[in-house]
């Protein structure tokens, strides 16, 4: 699961009319769209913007609260690898602030960047739910028990 | 002969899948059941045969044409393994023992039973049966589920509404995600129980993103429900009830109930003051019952066992059993179902057998990022509700992470502090900006300054009776007991250096 293929604006515009008319039965449809937006194009393109806002009958300032309050929404495509390794404590209990620096160091970045080449994002991420198999990763949304600087990046090299 | 490979996300994140590809390759069909609770053990094989199920714990594709043939050696029987023997499972019976999506399956494990006669009771009934069982809910501060009931009961509006909160945020915890992935209609049952007690009709399951396996589950177990009569027209009876599973957006605060309603209604997660209660003005001003994953999966078996079955487990107010997950830095992690009362050091050391690396345990944090850190002169503290706050603690939703000697505990108490300020709603000030003063003054006391130890102290101190939810409220727990249990680690870098 890497990421889609980048989208022409017409075709993108007509799925994202397609998207919002999918949801909005819905009590509270923004945060459904919005996904399904994302997963379509792997951000969120600034021309869906005002159609969710005409939909929804909010402001484009409101849309775009709530698009910066969430940590999963994008505004531009992340690398064409996404790693999202667990901070919290019950990894870091099993040295997973160690594992996670060998990996950023490894791949030259800091949290929240993507590799020059585009290929490797990476992101931190507060528990998994593998608390008790950690450290705990992601890649590509594949999750990864007892990760190791080594496993991940070989996952991602596969 | 059936052979069962767990899909839960721990199971797959060690391998399972592989596992299960590996017995059909070799023509045998596999059913992907829940998990047993046995982390370490993960993925365990489970092989059925003249009714018993054998263990093969920790397998790997190599190993399967051996375990068909006999020729690796056998945990023994799943329910004789010491971890397992001595849990009390009630909200659990059912995970890792059916196929998660198999309703003849639920049915034939005592599911749909106390739906059944939840049917027969009645809205009054059904409240008064939950009132009697002594549950209180398991998301963290333990309110009585009975009495929540009622208030959304007695409410008036034209529609109400059940939210099951499944965001499940709690480092360490990992409760929700394993009955989503091996009991999901538990869960379902559990919330068209409530929808009979307060007169709602619709229910939302609202799930972190965090969770895809989690999401897939409960979706598809959704879609099943709704085939089956469970949901639509209840088991052919005049109550209706449908669900809606949502997803959540990477926000530790959406967990709070109010931040969640936000969310749900499309909002920043920001969190309202209260009142008015959600039980009153909830989803979209509505009456709305929220309870957590684990509050409504316990409900089937309340009504299937009785109240009394059920209060009878459990020390004083805190009645029934927890499901406490113990993680991090441990031999043996899994989920341990017990009635409340084991002393906390019995969990850590005779259950999960001590720290993973075989070094002695130096403190355990029990109830999530919020929850206070334990160490070991505190481990005969019995874990309940009221015992926990006794100590300055809390249990939470029943997450034990355990830290061996190498943990730096300031480290962890800045920690807490920066968590904080990443997952701030931003609406109190000694919330907003108090968690970021807060990882500038542990960086000054380990800078060698010991004169803002008082600062740390006032901050806390600000936090808890400024903030309006419990992100910044309790924050000050992790902190506080770190400063005053272990004081020599906040003296300065100079140990560090010798
Ligand atoms: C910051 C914060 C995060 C929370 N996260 C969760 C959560 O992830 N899951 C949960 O059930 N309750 C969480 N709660 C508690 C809820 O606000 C609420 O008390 C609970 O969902 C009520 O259900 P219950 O009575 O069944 O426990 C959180 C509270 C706070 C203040
Ligand atoms: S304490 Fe923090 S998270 Fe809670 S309402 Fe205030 S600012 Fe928001
Ligand atoms: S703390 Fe890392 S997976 Fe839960």
């Amino acid at each position: 699961m890497t990421n889609p293929a980048p989208v022409a604006a017409p075709a993108r515009l007509a799925e994202i009319e397609a998207i919002i008319a999918a949801h909005l039965w819905r009590e509270g449809p923004l945060l459904p769209i919005l996904h399904d937006v994302q997963a379509a194009f792997g951000f969120i393109p600034s021309d869906a913007h005002a159609p969710i806002a005409a939909a929804l009958n909010i402001s484009r300032a409101e849309l775009h609260g709530v698009l910066s309050f969430y940590h999963d929404f994008r505004d531009a495509p992340a690398g064409k690898h996404v790693l999202k390794i667990c901070r919290a404590e019950a990894c870091q209990a099993m040295g997973g602030a160690a594992m996670s620096q060998a990996v950023l160091d490894t791949l030259g970045l800091d949290w929240n960047q993507t590799t020059r080449d585009g290929r490797v994002t990476v992101e931190p991420v507060y528990c998994l739910g593998l608390c008790a198999c950690a450290p705990a990763a992601m890649v590509d949304g594949k999750l990864k028990g007892r990760a190791t600087a080594q496993t991940i990046l070989a996952e991602l090299s596969a | 002969m059936k052979i069962y490979v767990p899909r839960d996300a721990a199971a797959r994140a060690l391998g399972a899948d592989a596992v299960a590809q590996a017995f059909a390759a070799l023509g045998h069909e596999v059913i992907r059941n829940g998990s047993r609770g046995m982390v370490w053990l993960e993925p365990l094989v489970e092989i059925a045969q003249g009714g018993v199920r054998r263990a093969y714990g920790a397998v790997t594709p190599a190993d399967v044409a051996g375990i068909l043939a006999g020729t690796v050696e056998s945990l023994g029987v799943v329910e004789d393994i010491p971890f397992f023997a001595r849990q009390t499972r009630l909200t659990f019976a059912r995970c890792g023992v059916i196929d998660p999506l198999d309703l003849s399956d639920y049915a034939a494990h005592g599911g749909l039973s106390g739906l059944r006669r939840a049917l027969d009771l009645g809205p009054e009934g059904v409240v008064d049966e939950v009132k009697q069982s002594g549950l209180r809910g398991r998301g963290g501060a333990g309110f009585p589920t009975g009495i929540k009931w009622e208030t959304v009961a007695r409410a008036a509006g034209p529609q109400k509404y059940i939210v099951c909160n499944a965001d499940e945020g709690d480092s360490g915890t990992f409760a929700d995600r394993m009955i989503m992935e091996g009991d999901p209609f538990s869960v379902i049952e559990g919330m068209v129980i409530a929808g009979i007690a307060v007169g709602a009709t619709k229910g939302f399951v609202y799930i972190r993103s965090e969770y895809p396996d989690a999401i897939d589950v409960m979706t598809s177990a959704v879609k099943i429900a709704r085939k089956n009569n469970l949901l639509g027209c209840v088991l052919h009876s005049s109550h209706e009830f449908d669900i809606e599973v949502r997803v959540g957006a990477g926000a530790y605060v959406c967990g709070e109930e109010t931040s969640l309603l936000n969310s749900l209604e499309g909002k920043r997660g920001v969190v309202r003051a209260k009142p008015p209660l959600p039980a009153l003005e909830g989803f979209m001003g509505r009456p709305t019952v929220v309870n957590n994953v684990i509050s409504l999966a316990t409900i089937p078996v309340i009504f299937e066992k009785g109240a009394a079955h059920y209060a009878g487990f459990g020390l004083g107010r805190s009645k029934g059993t927890m499901p406490i997950q113990i993680a991090g830095n441990v031999a043996r992690g899994g989920l341990f179902e017990t009635g409340f009362g084991m002393p906390l050091g019995e969990l850590v050391n005779d259950i999960a057998g001590g720290a993973a690396t075989g070094r002695p345990v130096k403190a355990v944090q029990v109830g999530g990022p919020l929850g206070a850190y334990f160490a070991p002169e505190k481990f005969d503290t019995p874990f309940a509700y009221e015992e926990f706050d006794g100590q300055g603690g809390l249990i939470g939703h029943a997450g034990v992470v355990v830290f061996d000697d190498s943990a730096d505990m300031r480290a962890m108490a800045r920690f807490a502090m920066e968590f904080c300020a990443v997952e701030s709603c931003g609406k109190c000030t000694p919330c907003r900006i108090g968690a970021v003063r807060g990882v500038e003054t542990i960086d000054r006391i380990a800078a060698g300054d010991a004169g803002a130890i008082p600062l740390l102290v006032d901050l806390c101190e600000t936090m808890k009776h400024g903030s309006l939810c419990a992100l910044g409220g309790f924050t000050p727990y992790p902190v506080m007991s770190v400063l005053t249990q272990f004081p020599e680690e906040f003296a300065g870098h100079r140990e560090a250096a010798e």
